[in-house]
């Protein structure tokens, strides 16, 4: 596993998102309401790049006539066929079994703590004094 | 820091034929300039007249933002407007060697008066070679017509089909009537004539029918579904209406109904063909025979079973060289030809469906 320096923190603020290629794979960040996201930018089922779905929650139901819309924001709709993946987990809701979107590890770090890190110095300006988004591959 | 977002990288190494793309109006005026004065000044004042009391109004969200592809909306316009965007998106990255527009807004298919019908037919043939295949030459486009109005369209055919940039006709698998019956035969016989295959292709509006033969359906789901009803329907009604023992060189593409349920209606209508028989003498053959020989399916949506072999076995009742890939750009329900296949396929096969099926079948080159 290794780590990778993404964007500085201002750059992916609440309610954005933004893709960035680590180690070869495009990977699409997401921000919701602060909660970071980092998903393969390639939809298990048909190919789509999911960067451009829809945040959204999911629709529960215990039977006819009882319809709720529960989890506000913590699911992603593909921009094709709509299969709908947990943000957290990359979970598949449409086929929890068999499918699953790959997610990694992200976070925020202070700069001060990266500096250091053999990604850094080469690859990146990296201003220290702000925070900055870090992922696991 | 961050890489720019970038197009979709890996290309597709084989060329792709895609039969099914939606061509959409940049502004609602966008016809304006291809209509006859008479006809301009009727748009204007009266607007289109089909069979649904909204005519701009779509019933449902359709999944996504209004039916398209939620990554393919262009900064100006609709989703399928900017052929910049297109050509990005599709043509370039899976490698499409030619694509067939399929025109489905507010071309004279559900027009209801029937002058109006045969001019909004005539404006949205000339508009698709000016506005696509003119500046795209990629594209092939399908002549619309009036398909309610028997003789306009076959005036329409008849204008457009020594162009070879049209390379189809396109009929709605919404129509009035079940499309054997005989007051549609002179546009196939048009067709014939022309050496060009109907293309089928379900629009949003209904005929002045209900979507199902039972009524409206519920949900999006329903009415998604439906398209495969339709095109059994349609199916059926050619061949037992006798317009394939008619019109022997006549060729029907079935776009976007599904096609596994092709080897089910094949048999249970031979299965009573002995019997029935004397109420349709004028069959020389099997239902099934005419359902080979002149009908041709698209793949999108495909239908996606549990076990991928099960499909490999409907393919090889209903013929490897039967199926064209469509990928329905830029609608929701969009297959990219690289994961539309969910099994593994001979390189032949392969060859066959994402091209060679539809350059021999619409006389591509
Ligand atoms: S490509 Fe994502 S749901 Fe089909």
């Amino acid at each position: 596993m290794s780590r990778h320096v993404v964007c500085a923190a201002d750059e992916l603020p609440p309610g954005s998102r933004r893709t960035a290629f680590v180690d070869g794979r495009e990977i699409a960040l997401f921000n919701v309401d602060g909660r970071l996201h980092a998903l393969l930018n390639r939809c298990p089922h048909g190919g789509a790049r999911i960067c451009s779905g829809i945040v959204t929650g999911i629709a529960q139901s215990s039977g006819p006539g009882d319809y709720r819309l529960e989890r506000h924001g913590e699911f992603l709709r593909c921009p094709w066929h709509g299969w709908e993946f947990e943000l957290a987990t990359g979970q598949s809701w449409c086929d929890p079994r068999t499918t699953r979107l790959r997610n990694y590890e992200v976070r925020r770090e202070a700069g001060g703590n990266l500096v250091k890190g053999p990604y850094v110095a080469e690859r990146y300006p990296v201003v220290v004094e702000n925070d900055y988004i870090v992922i696991d591959i | 820091m961050n890489a720019p977002f970038r197009e979709q990288q890996a290309r597709q190494t084989l060329a792709v034929v895609d039969c099914d793309i939606h061509p959409a109006h940049r502004t609602p005026g966008e016809l304006l300039p291809y209509l006859e004065p008479r006809w301009r000044e009727h748009y204007q004042t009266y607007g289109v007249h089909v069979r649904q009391a909204l005519s701009s109004t779509l019933m449902y969200p359709r999944m996504m933002a209004a039916g398209m592809r939620s990554d393919a909306l262009p900064a100006n316009g609709p989703a399928g407007s900017d052929l910049e965007m297109l050509r990005k998106q599709h043509l370039d990255p899976v490698n499409v060697e030619f694509g067939l527009l399929m025109a489905l807004s507010k071309g004279g298919m559900e027009e209801r008066n029937p002058e109006f019908a045969a001019a909004m037919s005539r404006a949205t043939n000339d508009w698709q070679i000016d506005r696509w295949v003119r500046e795209e030459p990629r594209l092939r486009a399908g002549i619309v017509v009036p398909q309610e109005f028997p003789e306009a369209a076959v005036a329409e055919i008849e204008r457009c089909a020594a162009d070879r940039r049209y390379v189809q006709i396109m009929l709605s698998s919404r129509p009035s009537d079940p499309l054997g019956h005989p007051r549609y035969w002179p546009i196939y016989a048009a067709a014939e004539r022309a050496g060009l295959p109907i293309g089928l292709h379900p629009v949003g509006y209904n005929g002045g029918h209900p979507s199902t033969g039972s009524g409206w359906p519920t949900y999006y789901l329903q009415e998604h579904y439906v398209f495969v009803a339709c095109m059994e329907a349609l199916a059926a009604s050619f061949i037992l209406g006798g317009v394939f023992e008619r019109f022997p060189g006549l060729k029907v593409v079935l776009v976007e109904g599904g096609f596994a349920w092709a080897p089910a209606l094949a048999w249970r209508m031979d299965k009573h063909f002995d019997k029935f028989r004397k109420e349709v003498p004028h069959l020389k053959q099997l239902p099934s025979d005419y359902l080979r020989q002149h009908i041709w399916w698209t793949t999108q949506p495909i239908e996606e079973p549990e076990q991928a072999r099960h499909l490999v076995e409907i393919i090889d009742w209903i013929g490897w060289d039967r199926l064209l890939y469509s990928s329905d750009y830029p609608h929701w329900d969009y297959d990219n030809p690289s994961f539309s296949f969910k099994f593994p396929m001979t390189e032949a096969q392969r060859r066959k469906i994402f091209r060679d099926n539809a350059m021999a079948l619409y006389r591509l080159s």
